[in-house]
Order: structure tokens, then sequence, then C-alpha cells
């Protein structure tokens, strides 16, 4: 299982929980497990075509991951809003 | 007392007061977020907002009271296998039969709800139309702005895209084809523009008492259709510009249309710092400058093209809208006298009356 870690308003559509053990080997696979588990999410971070969001990062970890990104178990899952907006 | 919803570059605001002075922010609502478009369905009294999250993408949010939470509405999405995923929600209509809503998106794509908006579905009729892959942008994306219903006949249906022209139906969004004899795209070569489908609308109105008539405000053209939509005829003369974005009518006169001319598409501010509304009560035959109350020395505002919202009908209709400064303009007049309705705010998306 890896950690994913979720900050507001992503962790309120997750059940209020910023932190999550979650399955899958990649990171796409990690962030489907959190849309089947909390429903809510879909959409939010992964378009419908399964790709993140141009202004989500993931990182894994320390390294900026992307949707098929290796994950092993233990590794932890950061999902954060990119520095871009105006 | 008169509500307005006021969707901006960072959140929804709700306004309250009477035309003539200036209205309160009551609330405001997705703070931090663009809220592209807000509507209020006066069928049920929901409320609905299109919401483009930098981050989280584009969704469609709905509440029965503005005290309460909002919901967030399921199905607003492209298929798995779309090229792109879907970039904003432009509008929400309401449709002619009980609980039936259309939503007009980027890019060029339509979805329709059957349950005031709680769900929704693509129209895959249009999705799937087979020049789709010729088809080019506006500036601001692929936009399906305006959807203009036929009062009465919920199969006749008319929608126009930035920058792909007009669609017409006659059988309630299962088959469609252009309604866009006339028009002239003079920012494409000569030789390109008989036969091109890169038609920048930027916003259409039904007459409803006379539901054959439109009026079109085109990217540098301001039209009249007398045929539901099928061919166009200019009306822009008189004006001090055909260039601009919003467009609004008086829903009890056929003959009647406002507009909020811009310099041109390289300038798009309002000519010589003045800001005025242009009315026509003729069909376009000839257009008053409706200035009074308004910013007239050192005003250059951009009206966005739903930053333009009407109340009511007749010589004490509601105008009211907003430019990307944040002030918010308007009238209880039908446009003789103007008010300023609030400063300040974000870069005004779009103004509707509730």
């Amino acid at each position: 299982m890896a950690v994913v870690r979720l900050r507001a308003p992503l962790s309120e559509l997750a059940g209020g929980k910023r932190e999550l053990e979650l399955k899958g080997t990649t990171v796409r696979e990690v962030l489907q497990d959190l849309e089947r588990r909390h429903p809510d999410v879909r959409g939010w971070i992964l378009d419908e075509r399964g790709s993140i969001r141009e202004h989500i990062n993931v990182f894994v970890n320390t390294e900026h991951g992307r949707e098929d990104t290796a994950v092993a178990a233990g590794d932890r899952l950061h999902v954060l809003p990119a520095i871009s907006g105006g | 007392m008169t509500q307005l919803l006021v969707g901006t570059k960072k959140g929804l605001f709700v306004l309250e007061g009477e035309p003539g002075a200036a209205f309160e922010v009551t609330s405001r609502h997705f703070a931090g977020e663009p809220v592209e478009f807000a509507t209020r369905d006066a069928r049920n009294g929901r409320t609905l907002a299109c919401v483009t999250s930098a981050f989280y993408g584009p969704k469609v949010f709905y509440t029965d009271d503005l005290s309460a939470e909002w919901q967030q509405a399921s199905g607003v999405e492209l298929p798995e296998d779309a090229e792109k995923s879907l970039e904003r929600l432009w509008t929400i209509v309401p449709a002619e039969d009980e609980g039936h809503l259309y939503a007009g998106g980027a890019p060029g794509v339509l979805f329709e709800s059957h349950d005031s908006g709680e769900t929704w579905e693509l129209n895959k009729a249009f999705w799937e139309q087979p020049t789709r892959s010729e088809w080019s942008p506006g500036a601001g994306g692929m936009c399906m702005h305006s959807i203009a219903t036929w009062p009465g006949d919920p199969s006749r249906v008319a929608l126009a895209i930035s920058a792909v022209g007009v669609w017409l139906t006659e059988d309630g969004g299962d088959t469609w084809r252009n309604g866009n004899e006339n028009l002239y795209p003079r920012y494409m070569p000569e030789e390109a523009r008989e036969d091109t489908l890169t038609l920048c609308v930027h916003n259409m109105h039904r007459a409803p008492k006379q539901p054959e008539r439109l009026f079109m405000q085109f990217h540098g053209g301001v039209y009249r259709s007398d045929d539901s939509g099928e061919s166009w005829t200019s009306i822009a003369d008189g004006l001090p510009s055909d260039f601009g974005f919003p467009m609004v009518i008086d829903p009890d006169d056929p003959d009647s249309a406002y507009v909020i001319p811009l310099v041109a598409d390289m300038d798009r501010t309002t000519p010589e710092g003045k800001v005025r509304v242009y009315e026509t009560r003729d069909a376009g035959a000839s257009w008053t400058p409706r200035g009074e109350g308004l910013p007239q020395d050192d005003a250059y505002l951009t009206i966005l093209r739903q930053a333009f919202g009407a109340d009511g009908s007749g010589p004490s209709m509601g105008l009211y809208f907003g430019a990307t400064s944040g002030d918010v303009f308007g009238s209880g007049d039908a446009g003789k006298s103007w008010f300023t309705a609030a400063t300040k705010l974000p870069p005004v998306h779009s103004v509707r009356a509730a």
C-alpha cells in the first residue's frame, strides 16, 4: 500500500482524510483506487481520460511523478496544486 | 429587490439592491475560483454555477438555497477516449421541458440535463459532428456560449460557438446543421471566406415573441436573422464599432437588442474612453447610445460575453453589466439612465439577474 497525502479541498472530498493508504503499482492506479473509495474525488485530480490535470503536481516521495510512474509499498504520494494561476 | 449573480475570476458574488443605488454584496461563493457563469432557473429557484478551477478542472455546482452547501453535478465530462478533456463550461440555459437544461462548453460541446441540473449527459450527435476535426477555437477557447431555445417547441434549438458558427436542430438535438449564410469573417483571407467554418460568433439571442428572429454579435459584425438562423443580415450601421462581446434583448420586443461596442479585436476597450450601451428598437435599422450615468471620461473597460444580463421587459426592464475592471453597472429603466451597482470586484465574467 502507498500513502497518499491530500490537502483541501481534495481531503474534504475524501471524507475529511488528509492521509490515506491506497493500492496500486503506478500513480494512475493509486489515484484510481482513491476514486473508487471516494467517488467525489473523481474528475478532480485525473481528468476523464485518466491524465493528471495540467496544474496538479503529484510527487512520489520527493520526485515529480507522472501517470505511469512506479509506486512501491510504503511510497508517499503528495497531491498538490501547481505553482501557477493568476 | 433585485438579486444579481456575478461570476468573477475569484468567485461568485451575490449582490442585492434596488435599481438606482449601489448594491450590497450579500454573499460570496467559490472564493478564489474562476466562476465563468451562474444563473437561476426561474422554474424552480435553483442556482447553477460553472466553476473552472485552474487546478481541479471544470465543474457544475447547484444549490436550492444560497445559504446552504452547493452540490456538484455529475456527468459533466467528455468520453474517456476524447483527444482533449473538458476545458470549461460557458453557459447554462433552461430548455422548454420541465427539468430540462442545456449547458455549453469548450471544446465546442453541448450537455443536457433532465433532472434540473443534477446529472448531465453529452449530446452525442453534436460531439460526433463529422467536421469537428476542422474546427478552430477563438481566443477564449472553442466555447459554446449561446443556446437559443424556441418557446413552445423543444425540438428547435440554435447554438453558437466561437469560432465554429451557428448550429441548428429541428429534432431536439438528434441532428445538427449549420446556419451561417451571409456571415462575413473579415479576419479570414478573402479567398477562404465563403466556405470556412471558422466563424467567430460572440453572442446570439432569439426574440421569444418572434422566435424565427435572432440577433448576433459577431467578431466584427452585428447581425439579425429573420429565418430562424439560416441566414443573416448586417445591422451594424450606426454603431461606433461592430466589435463587442455581450448582447441582450427585451424579451417582449422582437425589434430590440442591446450591445456594448468595443473598439476592435486589436483594442478590446470601450471607444473613446466612454462606456456606452447601444439600443435598437427597430430591429437594427438604427441605434441609440445609452450612456447617461455611465463613465464618460478615460474609461477603457472590457465587457466579456456573458457579463450582460437583463431582468423583466419593457420600459422598466433592468439591465446589468460588469467589466473586467470589477465594476458593475445597472439600469432600472431599460437603459435610459444608469447607476454604479458595485466596484472593486474581481474581473467580472458573467452577470445574471435572478
